[in-house]
């Protein structure tokens, strides 16, 4: 008899260690496998009993709740506890789940769970065709960066294929993104814990389709479990020819090294990314040369997301049509959710495009966690708007949000009741920008600092702030040299134009 | 705060060495070790520098301005227990403004900082990807959610 608990740091910041040692004590015959996370967070720790119909979940659980549920043998359906089956719970039943279809399902250090659960599919596929084939495939596809910019992967990669190399080191690269530093965002984390090899795969198929035979995983240094798996995930996957001078036998090389970062939010824009797997310090670069001709190391390189790569195997297992088919306009397939903040369930939902916000926050997340009315939702992380309740009728889409000034970013979605101060948000969104600009060009690392001194004195009462907060936002918008500074007035202008009346505290004349 | 007997100049430059060598087979590896350094000393001491710029053929400004740039890496030792309390907005949704000003307030230092006696480094983080189960926190390396107070003052009386 099998029963499983998710080792996801979500889970174990919740107790999960002691819930996995309190199970050891309470049933030493029963053979317990940590997988990664099903993305309900607000019911980790879960465990999940193995029976021939599926398995069962019950959770939450503390360390004390063990004994007890254990004493009649490995607990049943007919357990009081039990929730059901944990693929009938309405938070799994409502998603497609492609791209994390294995996560919190199989042991993720394990080649053979891997592959017993469709992995390496989409491999076998990449490796009986040519490169333009596949990057053709992503292209039908309609697969979009991950990442929050959006741009065709097939169009990118395809770049990649066709651009030559220049001089030494002759070669090209596929660079993962991993340094997902939005805050609410942590599909990223929970695909690399929960499903390491499925990364592993799509960077693989990158490198078929490019001729790039090297890879980096560039991942942040506040992931230290992550970081502990994708690495122990890399030998694993060169024991088992996944990595390595010739892939499954292919004679195709490809091989990968997990590079971590040193908490720099700017590291997450790919340029600066580039230069700090330079070595240099890591300040944004001008575009052109885009990076698919001139990237790391001055060699056409693929930049993609975590997300963007690891839907790649799905992709080429089940084709482009049925992935494309998904969705909405010209948001195709399907996006994991990260829904947090004050919410009453929070966690990770994979659903094709086009929910509604209201959908996700008010029925699939419950409302908040307080029991107080919902005020604003910052989607796409710290650049991302504050929308207010009058716009979650906007349907989830790359497109669709930016028609109302806003972006799905890395498609976090963060819940704020009615005690929050939007002043103060728009003024975190400043400070955020100020301490984590690179300080390459003079709006962001100048304008950031004067928005927190312009918001600090409104906030104060002086007359004719609004005014100079618009304007220095245009500014920032139009003069930056990356999306850090471009979009942090996405927040300070939503949350002005949404909720004026948490910036009216202009003195009225005595 | 005492400093630990192994900073001295020649055990740094021993240890510095040894990590250069392996990592002499990396492309672009002065990240990978710094992330070294800082991992075997708690910090990278000033006289780290130097060594790893000469063996890099690197200017000493300029390995000095990628430890600078980076948050994580500290020039001095951090206290017995480092808390790395998340500020960002998931978590001020969940109430992290409160309970970092309850921080500063028990530890009476600000972010980044050591108390006097060496027990606990308060350091502000954003995002720990927790922000399902905020306010979080990694406390020793170690993913901590849903903080409270209490969580905190037990956090830093057993430091």
């Amino acid at each position: 008899m099998r029963v499983f608990l998710s080792r996801d740091a979500s889970a174990r910041a919740l107790g999960a260690e002691a819930v996995a040692t309190a199970i050891r004590a309470a049933a030493p015959g029963v053979e317990l496998v940590r997988t990664g996370s099903r993305g309900m967070v607000w019911l980790e720790p879960l465990l999940e009993v193995e029976t021939p119909d599926g398995r069962l979940a019950f959770g939450p659980l503390a360390a004390g709740d063990v004994p007890a549920l254990f004493a009649g043998g490995v607990p049943g359906a007919g357990h009081p506890r039990c929730l059901g089956p944990t693929e009938d719970l309405p938070w799994m039943a409502r998603q497609t789940r492609l791209t994390f279809a294995r996560c919190g399902v199989i042991a993720p250090l394990s080649p053979d769970d891997y592959a017993a659960h469709g992995g390496l599919t989409g491999l076998r596929r990449a490796l009986a065709m040519e490169p333009a084939a596949i990057t053709a495939r992503i292209t039908d596809s309609g697969l979009r960066g991950r990442g929050g910019a959006g741009f065709p992967t097939g169009v990118k990669w395809d770049t990649v294929r066709t651009a030559p190399t220049r001089g030494a080191p002759s070669r090209k690269y596929i660079v993962c993104n991993a340094d997902e530093g939005d805050s609410g965002t942590f599909a990223d984390r929970m695909l690399m814990e929960g499903d390491p090899f499925c990364l592993i795969e799509g960077m693989v198929i990158a490198g078929l389709a490019t001729g790039a035979e090297r890879g980096f995983v560039y991942l942040r240094s506040e992931y230290p479990d992550a970081v502990a798996v994708m690495r122990a995930a890399v030998v694993a996957a060169r024991a088992a020819t996944l990595l390595g001078p010739s892939v499954l036998g292919s004679g195709r090389a490809f091989d990968i090294e997990v590079r971590v970062g040193a908490g720099s939010y700017v590291c997450g824009e790919e340029t600066a990314l580039l230069n700090s797997l330079e070595g240099k310090r890591p300040v944004v670069r001008s575009k052109p040369p885009l990076p698919a001709l001139e990237g790391v190391f001055g060699q056409p390189t693929v930049v993609n997301n975590v997300i963007t790569l690891a839907s790649v195997p799905a992709i080429l297992a089940q084709g482009a049509a049925g992935y494309r088919d998904l969705g909405i306009g010209r948001s195709r397939g399907t996006i994991p959710l990260q829904i947090s903040g004050n919410v009453r369930r929070g966690g990770l939902l994979e659903v094709p495009f086009g929910l509604t916000l209201s959908e996700i926050v008010d029925d699939i997340a419950g409302g908040t966690a307080s029991g107080r009315p919902v005020r604003a939702v910052q989607v796409g992380g710290p650049l991302g708007a504050y929308f207010p309740r009058a716009l979650f009728d906007t349907p989830f889409g790359y497109e669709e949000y930016a028609a109302r000034d806003g972006l799905i970013g890395h498609a976090g979605i963060v819940v704020f009741d009615d005690t929050v101060d939007m002043l103060e948000q728009a003024r975190f969104a400043m400070e955020f920008t100020a301490h984590e600009s690179c300080g390459k060009c003079t709006p962001c690392r100048i304008g950031a600092v004067r928005g927190v001194e312009v918001l600090d004195r409104l906030a104060g009462g002086a007359p004719g702030q609004e005014a100079l907060l618009r304007d220095l936002c245009e500014v920032m918008a139009a003069g930056s040299l990356c999306a850090l500074g471009g979009l942090a007035p996405v927040p300070v202008l939503s949350a002005l134009t949404h909720f004026p009346q948490d910036f009216a505290r202009e003195r009225t004349a005595a | 705060m005492s400093t630990p007997p192994h900073t001295d100049p020649a055990t740094v430059t021993a240890a510095v060495h040894a990590i250069l060598h392996d990592h002499a087979g990396l492309e672009g590896p002065l990240l990978p070790v710094l992330h070294a350094v800082h991992a075997r000393f708690g910090h990278i001491p000033p006289e780290a520098v130097p060594t790893i710029a000469d063996a890099l053929a690197l200017g000493r400004a300029e390995v000095h301005g990628v430890i600078s740039f980076h948050h994580e890496f500290r020039s001095t030792p951090a206290g017995r227990r480092v808390i790395r309390l998340c500020r960002a907005e998931a978590c001020q949704a969940v109430g992290a403004r409160a309970l970092a000003a309850h921080a500063r307030d028990r530890l009476g230092i600000g972010w980044n900082q050591t108390t006097e006696d060496g027990a606990v480094t308060l350091e502000a983080v954003y995002c720990l990807g927790l922000c399902a189960c905020g306010p979080a926190a990694l406390v020793d390396g170690v993913p901590v959610g849903r903080v409270t107070p209490g969580t905190l003052d037990q956090l830093v009386a057993t430091a």
